[in-house]
């Protein structure tokens, strides 16, 4: 009963609490509730002071790297001229495709690499390559770019497509066609990691395209601009918004090559389906005219980067296109030697006007047998003959008197044995033996025989072309050699260096010369052109002291190179030039290449000439080329 | 029954802290929709709060007790409309919320679903006379939230079905529970949280993982919080002006006019910004457990409170993600986000919260 009233009193209580109804039964927890929101505002105020107030510059950097973005500007180069001003290298204007990495999704590097026909791998490993570079630098991953690769490019800049790509308006490199002056222009690329590790090429960054070889390469300082910079607002889909600073790029400057298109044209025509070189120079001054190697290479294929089958063709080639034969191919010179053994002779009195010698056919020295290249001998021969009609027998006993180290001092005297000082890189030296040579290369005492083969240009002796015709234009001027170069700078000339020559002698010389060419039984005929004095001497030389060619031969029948070295005119040389056909065989075969060069000197020098009379106001007469330039 | 009093007695004080937070969220609308193809949403806006204030004028004019009684109708004419939405609502970037109108407005019926269950609560709880609730009523409870919940849930909008919890949480909290069912609700809790875990989309999914970890995806589902982050930590203590917060300007913060609206904000007015935002809607929240307090019954009481609690939460966790500190849900937030059925039913409640007000010496 207790327990039943006690129920039903509670009952009651409740009942008239909730009659009541009131409201302040949960204020307490109404008070709760508020302690509660406090403590939400302050978390929420904690947060704001976190980033706001104790590390605002963190967040308003990456906000400023979020919408920021520097785009490089490419500088051009400079063009490369000839000297009449003549374009031979340009720039076409391209757009390069710049990634930003600092967007780049893993997931579109595959879509980036089918859109833009690019190798996936590849396009990687470029990302790769780049991974200690800082992320906001943006990097080229391809340049060239096709109308419809461009296209894809815009079609990709909504909300859902590739805000890491930005195009970029690129210069092209646009070289000659028909590989003309490859090897003197050489070709540009992107810097190699190899490159970048060494200490000439300390101020590149990885990407920078620059001079690999060739004039790009030796003039890269000149030629290359500075790229400039823009910066842009750019918002969260890589579109500008605003343009915030501007740093415009410095053009790189042109550069005025000394050799004349005209000629090179020639000689890259006279050369075309042989292998070997030519070189044309001005030996009053060293200016190289004309420089052609061949095979050759279309540089065009660098402008870009080079596709690795291109690479891999070019440098498989047992024919070596890369190398410039003009300053790198080391030959035995052959009869072309002839003069500077000659020379020598004169000089040191070992022989005179009075000195002849019998030739059968070919002559024993030291025990051994040494052939004339005429099987029936050429009879009794004095100097004269013996240049023009290249005895071996003559040189064989001139080069005995003098005996090797002579041979030697007037050889390093005319420039062989060491680097012209041209201003192309990788020059090669070619070699001068002597007893003090052989002594330090092989450890071995000269042998006197050995001398009979280098008096004709045989033996370990080997010169470039360039040597070659840097050695007879200084013979040719009277001893007097202006070191080769290719970029035409009054500020920078240099005085010739000059050898004590009894001015006698060197008549006789370029008299034999001059009968090589003009005289019968002169073996150079083929480099006749009426009405110029044209002096030469042929040449051609056995393969077997031949290094470079010696490994690349691989089963082709060694014949012997020609070689032709010629000047004109005889009493006051303009242009001496050397030509190396490999395989050509005879001398005489090389003569025309030659010939070709200096014909179309002389043709234009009178084609120039007569325009000039033609002109009857000199004042209006050209400013370049070469019919103005004073004669000595 | 209360008598209604007279205008004169309405909170002027709720409502011009409330004008004043809408003001400014008009403005931020208007600076972060420059040059967009949102940039009439300002004024759209300014549309809805004006329809907002008369609704709030109706809401506050009718007896809420009327309104408790009507209040099942509402609820479930919202329940059926939330079926129709899944049936045929407009998916908006991969979710249906919304039943197009005439003229190009749309009507957002989970948004509504919280003004209703904030009146089915109160008027349950209001019948229970106890000091504490009984499993029944919690189970009632439960079910009477759970059921929209489920339905927007499948829209899927995560976010606002989790923002009726609130309701139900200040509701039972406030009446009052057995120890024994706090023990239980927890150990539910806990058991739900795996399973509740299958049943979330993978997006989903991805904003918790982001939110615990954003650096791993920068640019996928943490993105939004980094730039988040970047925004307002950019504005530093003054900010960097109204139009010139880069983050918000250039569209790296992501959609700044609605979910984001405060991370805009915090870019262009600094921390002295913020905290007198934060001041207002502190004060704001104040005025309504004031207006709790002063009651007539506990009806009115309990819907105060719902609207407090839920004004609360929808702070907690909007502005909580702007700084990083919350998952990423997609909540509005209140009074200053675009959008008309969030200001609808943010000044609906405001006016239920007046009329409590009008009505507190009505007993």
């Amino acid at each position: 009963m207790d327990k039943e009233f006690s129920e039903s009193a509670e009952r009651i209580e409740a009942r008239q609490r909730a009659l009541r109804d009131d409201p302040k039964i949960a204020s307490g927890r109404i008070a709760l509730f508020q302690y509660l929101a406090l403590a939400v505002f302050l978390f929420l105020i904690s947060g704001f002071w976190e980033l706001q107030v104790r590390n605002p510059e963190i967040y308003s950097e990456r906000a400023e790297r979020n919408s920021i973005k520097a785009l490089p500007i490419l500088a051009p180069r400079g063009k490369i001229l000839d000297r009449d001003g003549r374009v031979i290298v340009d720039n076409h204007s391209s757009f390069s495709l710049i990634l930003s990495r600092e967007h780049l999704k893993p997931e579109n590097v595959p879509i980036i690499a089918a859109g833009l026909n690019l190798d996936q791998q590849e396009l990687e490993r470029r990302i790769q390559r780049f991974r200690n570079r800082p992320r906001y630098e943006p990097i080229i991953i391809k340049e060239e770019l096709t109308p419809g690769e461009i296209a894809f490019v815009e079609a990709h800049r909504d909300a859902n497509g590739l805000p890491e790509l930005e195009l970029v308006h690129a210069y092209r490199r646009l070289y000659p066609r028909n590989c003309v002056a490859a090897h003197v222009i050489g070709y540009v690329g992107e810097v190699s990691e190899a490159e970048l590790n060494s200490p000439e090429f300390i101020r590149y960054e990885p990407g920078d395209v620059i001079g690999k070889a060739g004039i790009e390469r030796q003039y890269d300082a000149h030629l290359r601009g500075v790229d400039g910079q823009r910066q842009v607002l750019v918002d969260n889909l890589g579109r500008e918004r605003r343009v915030l600073g501007l740093k415009p790029a410095i053009p790189g400057k042109n550069l005025q090559l000394t050799i004349d298109l005209d000629l090179q044209v020639v000689a890259e025509l006279a050369m075309e389906g042989r292998k070997g070189a030519v070189v044309a120079l001005d030996p009053r001054n060293g200016e190289v005219l004309a420089m052609v190697s061949r095979p050759a290479f279309d540089p065009n294929k660098f402008a870009t980067r080079i596709r690795p089958e291109d690479w891999k063709e070019l440098i498989s080639n047992p024919d070596n296109p890369l190398l410039n034969r003009a300053i790198q191919a080391q030959l035995a010179p052959g009869s072309t030697f002839k003069p500077i053994v000659a020379l020598a002779g004169l000089e040191t009195g070992v022989i005179d006007d009075n000195f002849r010698v019998r030739c059968p056919g070919g002559a024993t020295f030291y025990g051994r047998y040494f052939k004339c290249w005429v099987k029936g001998g050429h009879g009794v021969v004095d100097l004269h003959k013996g240049i023009v009609q290249s005895c071996d027998v003559f040189f064989y006993n001139v080069g005995n008197r003098l005996g090797i180290d002579e041979i030697a001092r007037y050889a390093e005297m005319v420039g062989f044995g060491r680097k012209t000082g041209i201003d192309l890189p990788h020059e090669a030296e070619g070699v001068v033996p002597s007893s003090q040579w052989k002594m330090r290369m092989f450890r071995q005492k000269w042998y006197a025989g050995e001398t009979i083969s280098v008096a004709i240009g045989q033996g370990a002796l080997t010169v470039t072309p360039l040597q070659l015709a840097y050695a007879i234009g200084g013979l040719a001027m009277g001893g007097v050699w202006y070191r080769p170069h290719l970029v035409k700078d009054p500020e920078r000339r240099e005085p010739p260096r000059v050898a004590k020559l009894n001015p006698e002698n060197v008549v006789k010389i370029i008299h034999g010369m001059y009968g090589v060419v003009n005289e019968p039984g002169g073996t150079g005929a083929r480099a006749r052109i009426p009405g110029i004095s044209v002096c030469g001497k042929t040449g051609s030389s056995q393969l077997a002291s031949n290094e470079v060619l010696k490994s690349t031969k691989l089963g082709q029948v060694l014949k012997d190179n020609a070689w032709f070295v010629g000047f004109a005119p005889c009493e006051s040389p303009e242009i001496v030039v050397a030509a190396l056909w490999e395989g050509g065989e005879h001398g005489y075969m090389a003569a025309p290449i030659v010939r070709d060069v200096i014909k179309a000197y002389f043709d234009k020098k009178a084609r120039l000439q007569r325009a000039l009379v033609a002109q009857s106001t000199p004042r209006f007469g050209p400013s370049l080329g070469t019919a103005t330039r004073v004669q000595p | 029954m209360a008598r209604y009093r007279s205008a004169r007695e309405m909170d002027w004080a709720l409502l011009t802290i409330a004008l004043v937070i809408t003001a400014v969220g008009i403005l931020q609308i208007y600076s972060a929709t420059l040059g967009t193809a949102w940039a009439s949403a300002w004024w759209r806006q300014c549309v809805y709060v004006a329809v907002g204030l008369v609704l709030m004028w109706l809401a506050a004019s009718v007896d809420y007790h009327t309104l408790l009684n009507q209040a099942p109708i509402y609820y479930w004419a919202l329940v059926a409309s939330l079926v129709v939405v899944l049936a045929l609502g407009k998916e908006v970037s991969g979710g249906k919320r919304w039943i197009p109108l005439l003229g190009g407005f749309h009507f957002q019926p989970s948004e509504f679903v919280k003004v209703v269950l904030i009146l089915q609560i109160a008027r349950y709880l209001s019948d229970v006379k106890g000091d504490h609730l009984e499993a029944r009523d919690l189970l009632k409870l439960g079910a009477l939230t759970a059921l929209p919940a489920a339905l927007v849930m499948k829209q899927p909008d995560l976010g606002t079905a989790l923002s009726y919890l609130p309701i139900l949480a200040m509701g039972i909290f406030l009446a009052g529970l057995r120890w024994q069912h706090v023990v239980a609700l927890v150990l539910i809790a806990a058991l739900a949280l795996p399973v509740g875990w299958h049943l979330l989309k993978d997006y989903q999914k991805m904003r918790l993982i982001a939110f615990l970890d954003p650096s791993r995806d920068p640019l996928g589902s943490g993105y939004q919080v980094i730039q988040s982050q970047i925004a307002v930590g950019a504005g530093g203590m003054w900010g960097k002006g109204v139009t010139q917060g880069s983050q918000t300007q250039l569209r790296f913060l992501p959609v700044p006019h609605t979910d984001f609206i405060f991370s805009a904000f915090a870019e262009e007015h600094g921390f002295v910004g913020v905290l007198v935002m934060l001041g207002l809607y502190f004060l704001l929240l104040m005025q309504i457990v004031q207006n709790a307090q002063v009651a007539a019954d506990r009806a009115g009481m309990y819907i105060a409170m719902g609207v407090a609690g839920l004004l609360l939460f929808h702070l907690l966790v909007n502005i909580g993600m702007v700084v990083g500190r919350m998952p990423v849900t997609g909540i509005p937030l209140p009074l200053m986000s675009y959008g008309g059925s969030s200001i609808l039913s943010w000044y609906i409640m405001l006016g239920l919260v007046n009329n409590v007000r009008l009505r507190r010496f009505g007993v």
